[in-house]
């Protein structure tokens, strides 16, 4: 087996977790939430910068608040989800552009060029790896949600408690992807390659592998050829994956 | 006899509209209650309140270790949702923590092709997607089968064939049975017991005292016609 160079194993676990999250992610209609809960993560960067703490750890901190806000708006309150997740998560990208200086905002919007720091690279890995963990091990109960809270209920599945988990897990997989593709972009590479597969897939078990190989294939792809061709790894790994999503479009609608 | 379900004063409201107002019944272990009622009556509501899925105020007790299998209406399922019958039915399997082969087992008790429950979700025909949730109720071994009836049936000759397996299930699993129905000719002939709901008030007992012209024509608005098989109409 040839073995994967160590600057590609991180964004490989990362794209593992974000193509199983995603194919949940896209299959419960969350599309545009989930980009925008991904918003959430720019202040806690941009407040992790100001007091000289670790920016990741700010954005996921950031991230987990966020996804609890949107977890108790759902369960504990009447208000309507989809108008406060609107207006909350751009409010929170305003806030985060304003804590920035330019070059640190850039980054945080859509990656930074620059390797992990091994301490970064191992907790990442840890991180990835309780992801997909979760995902494969929850995924019963996810799917059953998703198609039915009542059934769910009947099935003795607690649905608040394994949508809170959810909205966590999909919380850790954005901040994963921080560094590699910023505030902006992870949300991409978490619904593109889903979004890919569900158009292609006719069952639950080919969305799911389809979804995590364009999430692999589009980070190898970016990661490698970024300094070939003099682009940003982040935006490039992104275009990528849209090309995929075009390319799959191009197959004729199953019926 | 025991008791599988007791409910006492159960009211349920959405904002200030009352559904369903101070009532009271109970259901015997092994046996079957329809819930009869126009449009509106609450009948839906009635069977969500009892799962938990909607807030109600008095007290429902089930007997201790019931499984509940719930069939509702109808869901909304996208076409394109990429999951099939069979890995949706070994979904619940997993979360029961059961065997998957107890899977083949169901499709074969609902009558469900092989290849109709290897097909999307989404794609289902309403017959097929029906006995897909029947076979979803029936898997991890429910005590209780809570069955919502769809208004207008998709494939009429199917329904007379559900009750009579609804029927087996009981004979043979002991399942008690909580149905929706709007087939009171099928009511009269397989119901112990029949719960009569109307915006007004509810009735409960054996389906001949329930099922008069007279309750029905009250309850409907119209004179209700239904056949009962020994040669004439009520």
């Amino acid at each position: 087996m040839a073995r994967v160079p160590d600057d590609l194993l991180l964004p490989l676990a990362m794209a593992a977790a974000a193509g199983l999250i995603g194919s949940i992610t896209v299959m419960r209609r969350m599309t545009l939430a989930s980009d925008a809960i991904s918003h959430v993560a720019l202040p806690g960067i941009g407040i992790a910068i100001l007091v000289h703490a670790n920016p990741t750890l700010g954005g996921l901190a950031a991230l987990f608040l966020g996804t609890l806000l949107v977890w108790t708006i759902e369960y504990k309150t009447r208000i309507p989800t989809e108008a406060v997740i609107g207006v909350v998560f751009s409010a929170a990208l305003a806030v985060g552009g304003m804590l920035m200086p330019g070059q640190d905002l850039i980054e945080a919007l859509f990656g930074a060029p620059r390797s992990p720091a091994s301490a970064e690279t191992l907790l990442g890995l840890v991180a990835a790896i309780a992801v997909i963990v979760f995902a494969l091990l929850a995924e019963s109960r996810l799917v059953i949600t998703l198609v039915s809270p009542d059934l769910a209920r009947t099935a003795g599945i607690d649905v608040a408690r394994i949508n809170l988990l959810f909205l966590l897990a999909f919380a850790l997989t954005v901040a994963l992807g921080l560094q590699f593709l910023g505030v902006l972009l992870m949300g991409s590479l978490i619904i593109i390659p889903a979004a890919t597969a569900k158009y292609l897939a006719r069952s639950l078990r080919q969305m799911r592998i389809i979804s995590v190989a364009i999430a692999m294939l589009a980070t190898v792809a970016g990661t490698l050829l970024a300094p070939l061709l003099r682009l940003e790894r982040g935006p490039l790994t992104i275009v990528v994956a849209a090309t995929l999503f075009f390319a799959s479009l191009m197959k004729p609608r199953h019926e | 006899m025991r008791n599988v379900l007791e409910v006492e004063h159960l009211s349920v409201s959405f904002g200030k509209t009352p559904v369903l107002d101070d009532l009271s019944f109970k259901v015997e272990a092994g046996s079957s209650l329809a819930i009869i009622g126009p449009n509106g009556s609450g009948k839906t509501v009635l069977l969500k309140a009892l799962i938990g899925a909607v807030p109600a105020k008095g007290t429902i007790r089930w007997a201790p270790k019931t499984k509940i299998g719930y069939v509702p209406q109808k869901l909304d399922i996208e076409r394109d949702l990429p999951l099939t019958g069979l890995e949706f039915l070994r979904a619940k399997a997993n979360v029961a923590g059961i065997a998957a082969t107890e899977v083949s087992r169901v499709l074969a008790l609902v009558d469900l092709q092989a290849d109709a429950a290897s097909q999307p979700i989404g794609t289902l025909s309403g017959g097929q997607f029906q006995r897909l949730l029947l076979a979803f109720a029936l898997t991890g071994g429910p005590s209780v089968l809570l069955f919502d009836e769809p208004t207008a049936s998709v494939d009429e000759p199917g329904e007379e064939g559900m009750y009579a397996l609804f029927h087996k299930l009981q004979r043979e699993e002991g399942l008690s049975l909580l149905l929706i129905s709007h087939e009171l000719s099928l009511v009269y002939h397989f119901a112990d017991q029949v719960l009569c709901l109307s915006r007004r008030r509810a009735w409960i007992g054996p389906p001949v005292a329930i099922l008069t012209p007279e309750r029905l024509q009250e309850v409907y608005g119209r004179p209700m016609k239904f056949h009962v098989h020994d040669g004439s109409s009520a």
